[in-house]
């Protein structure tokens, strides 16, 4: 490994902190670039702001119809975009680590089959509102995650054995929902899988406050605990000799892990790939080791925005849902970096 | 990069499994697994969503005289001669990348594989027109092959890493997905087609299938079984695989031409059917070890085995209709799966 630009940071009460800089300026940029696209995206549809009338709207100087569709409309949507998004690259970054293995991400463990699950329950079966839909997606996401950690568990809970059996759920739930999609009529078919792809069309604030909340008591909690995630990664001997209760800091992250990604599904539908390519692009981005959690978070939160807007801008107001292109640019630029690394000798 | 570490041995005294085991046991277990599918075979063709007495499926096999009998049994044999071929290739193929990847998670669908053939048979319906089963066979294989062949080249082709594959079947896989769900929501016909293609199933075999797709699953059987011992070699890590005379990259480069030979000709012919080679092998693994010697050749036996019961269970329960074979490939596989899991300190790669 290179030389780490690494500070260490002291205080003269004696404490320290180390400071990696260029993790600390790939959050920056991250967040700088979330809001700048943020901007542009409340700016866009088919009302066009400027990005200086939305500026001014926010503050609280626009015109009423601004103000409309900016606080009413816009914002909102938005505002459920990034929270998804950082929640899915937190809840991913806290799997893949606990799993150790970078697919082990909620797509690949079944949380999100779950909660589709629980989604095309109320779909095909009931033909239930939207927010029938919704409480059906948490309740889906939530019975699958503890249900994958209950099933894990065994003296503790293994990365190995985790990511056996979450493949094992997923691939057993992931069997009902082609059951039910092949059972569905074709309208319902349609309705279920534009849920299935993730999209952020007409949310409003009733989806902002859940949210809001459960990443205000989680992402605290979670940061927390990030030291003694890091701990664990180098084995669990090591870490109980360092003094980290494994098994406890394990289930605490777990168990928010699933709660955070059970959340943002059930808020938005299961946006693909988000989870899993974010840690790996932040990861790669500020070339440390690592779980890197709040890089991951931002990289979710600037992902999804940045796919939305892409998906707004190029196809048109609410026509193609923002799963469709989290995936496609998600995977573009998963791709392109490890050509680059190639290129630049890394790995 | 370790992908998985080793758990920790729950009770400290117990020593791992003896790792010199006789030959003869296995062999006999090979065995006995080909006896079983016999069996299995002889049921898939007896046993269907039409009940037919046993003279009748005897008098169809050897006496075809064309009654409405002889042609229910001949399309089960067809069915049952599907079911072994792609059950084997799957089996086989998931064996193959678990043991290249290194990765405990590796199977069709990680590598892409899967979502190169529904992106292209997504392509041929919307875009091309093409309505009949048959048509569709030579889009999937294509479109396998495509993101193999990219998949190995975007990995790094010389250079791969276990990882790296694995990342580039994935961000590929991602991308595939966006355009596979993008051209379902805006065209509601292939919709209606796709869903039922993507749960996977063998009811569409037919003589000419079959014949399409054969050579391939025979060719890539062959590679396959022939590359267990540079594989083996490798599953020691990249240094001391080289310092034993394995050649890495050919080693590499002739796994993912054999496992995507194997993959496309399975999902062109069947739709992409996940499970079971992530499953048998793992099952496999708990009774053989980790010796690729054994493994290929008790997943090639064992996979049609799970793919065929499977196939006669969906056709039994729900008479006279039939349930998918994915669906009941995952709906019984995965709790027998957890239970192994659970049950035993699986065999780690």
């Amino acid at each position: 490994m290179k030389a780490t630009r690494i500070r260490a940071v002291r205080t003269r009460g004696g404490l320290s902190l180390r400071v990696d800089a260029r993790a600390c300026t790939v959050v920056v940029l991250l967040v700088l670039a979330a809001l700048a696209a943020s901007v542009a995206l409340i700016g866009t549809g088919d009302f066009p702001i400027s990005a200086a009338d939305v500026l001014r709207t926010l503050t609280g100087d626009g015109t009423r119809i601004q103000e409309y569709i900016v606080r009413d409309l816009r914002l909102p949507r938005v505002l459920v975009g990034l929270l998804v998004g950082a929640a899915l690259g937190l809840g991913g970054a806290l799997f893949q680590s606990i799993s150790r293995n970078p697919l082990g991400s909620p797509d690949v463990l079944g949380l999100g089959q779950g909660a589709t699950a629980g989604a095309l329950v109320v779909i095909v079966l009931f033909s239930g509102s939207a927010t029938a839909v919704t409480l059906g997606a948490l309740a889906g996401g939530l019975v699958t995650g503890f249900a994958i950690y209950l099933l894990a568990w065994k003296r503790g809970v293994h990365g190995y054995r985790l990511v056996l059996v979450g493949i094992g759920v997923s691939a057993i739930v992931t069997a009902v929902n082609g059951y039910l999609l092949t059972k569905a009529d074709i309208v319902d078919a349609a309705r279920a899988v534009v849920w299935m792809t993730g999209s952020l069309n007409g949310r409003d604030w009733t989806q902002v406050w859940p949210l809001l909340v459960l990443c205000a008591v989680l992402v605290p909690l979670v940061l927390v605990n990030a030291r003694r995630l890091l701990m664990t990664e180098m084995g669990d001997d090591l870490s109980y000799a360092l003094g980290v209760r494994v098994e406890r800091v394990r289930m605490v992250l777990m168990v928010s892990a699933v709660l955070l990604t059970s959340g943002a599904t059930a808020a938005v539908g299961p946006v693909g790939f988000v989870a899993l390519t974010a840690p790996q692009l932040a990861r790669r981005l500020t070339r440390s080791p690592g779980p890197n959690l709040v890089p991951a978070m931002c990289m979710g939160a600037t992902l999804l925005i940045v796919a939305d807007l892409v998906s707004q801008r190029a196809f048109g107001a609410d026509q193609l849902p923002v799963g469709v292109v989290t995936g496609v640019i998600g995977g573009a630029y998963l791709l392109w970096l490890l050509v680059t690394e190639r290129r630049a000798g890394r790995i | 990069m370790v992908l998985v570490d080793s758990p920790p041995h729950p009770r400290g005294a117990e020593a791992p499994a003896p790792p010199a085991r006789r030959t003869a046991p296995r062999a006999v277990g090979l065995l006995l697994a080909v006896v079983v599918l016999a069996g299995v075979a002889l049921a898939s063709i007896a046993i269907g969503a039409k009940q037919l007495p046993l003279d009748q499926v005897w008098h169809g096999l050897f006496h075809d005289t064309g009654t409405y009998a002889d042609v229910v049994v001949g399309e089960r044999v067809w069915r049952t001669l599907l079911g072994l071929l792609a059950g084997a290739a799957l089996g086989l193929a998931g064996a193959v990348l678990q043991a290249l990847t290194r990765n405990p998670l590796a199977d069709p669908g990680i590598l892409g594989i899967n979502a190169g053939a529904s992106a292209a048979v997504v392509t041929a319906i919307t875009f091309l027109g093409v309505t009949s089963l048959n048509g569709y066979v030579w889009f999937a294989f294509f479109g396998a092959a495509a993101v193999g062949a990219l998949v190995w080249f975007l990995g790094g082709s010389r250079g791969a890493t276990p990882v790296r594959l694995a990342l580039a079947g994935t961000a590929i896989s991602a991308a595939l997905y966006g355009y596979l769900q993008a051209v379902m929501i805006m065209d509601n016909a292939a919709l209606g087609r796709m869903r039922f293609w993507t749960v996977g199933s063998l009811a569409s075999a037919t003589q000419s299938t079959i014949v399409q797709v054969a050579p391939f699953m025979v060719v890539g059987t062959l590679l396959a079984l022939g590359l267990a011992r540079p594989l083996n070699a490798m599953a020691m890590g990249d240094d001391t695989a080289r310092a034993l005379g394995a050649h890495l990259n050919r080693t590499r480069a002739l796994s993912m031409l054999a496992a995507t030979m194997l993959c496309g000709a399975a999902t062109a012919a069947c739709g992409p059917i996940v499970f079971v080679g992530l499953m048998v092998p793992h099952l496999v693994r708990s009774f053989t070890g980790p010796d690729l010697r054994w493994i290929l050749p008790y997943a090639t036996v064992l996979s049609p085995v799970l793919l065929l019961g499977a196939d006669v269970i969906g056709r039994m329960i729900v008479r006279p209709a039939e349930l998918q074979v994915g669906i009941v490939t995952a709906l019984l596989g995965g709790p027998v799966f957890i239970f192994l899991v659970r049950r035993r300190r699986t065999t780690q790669l």
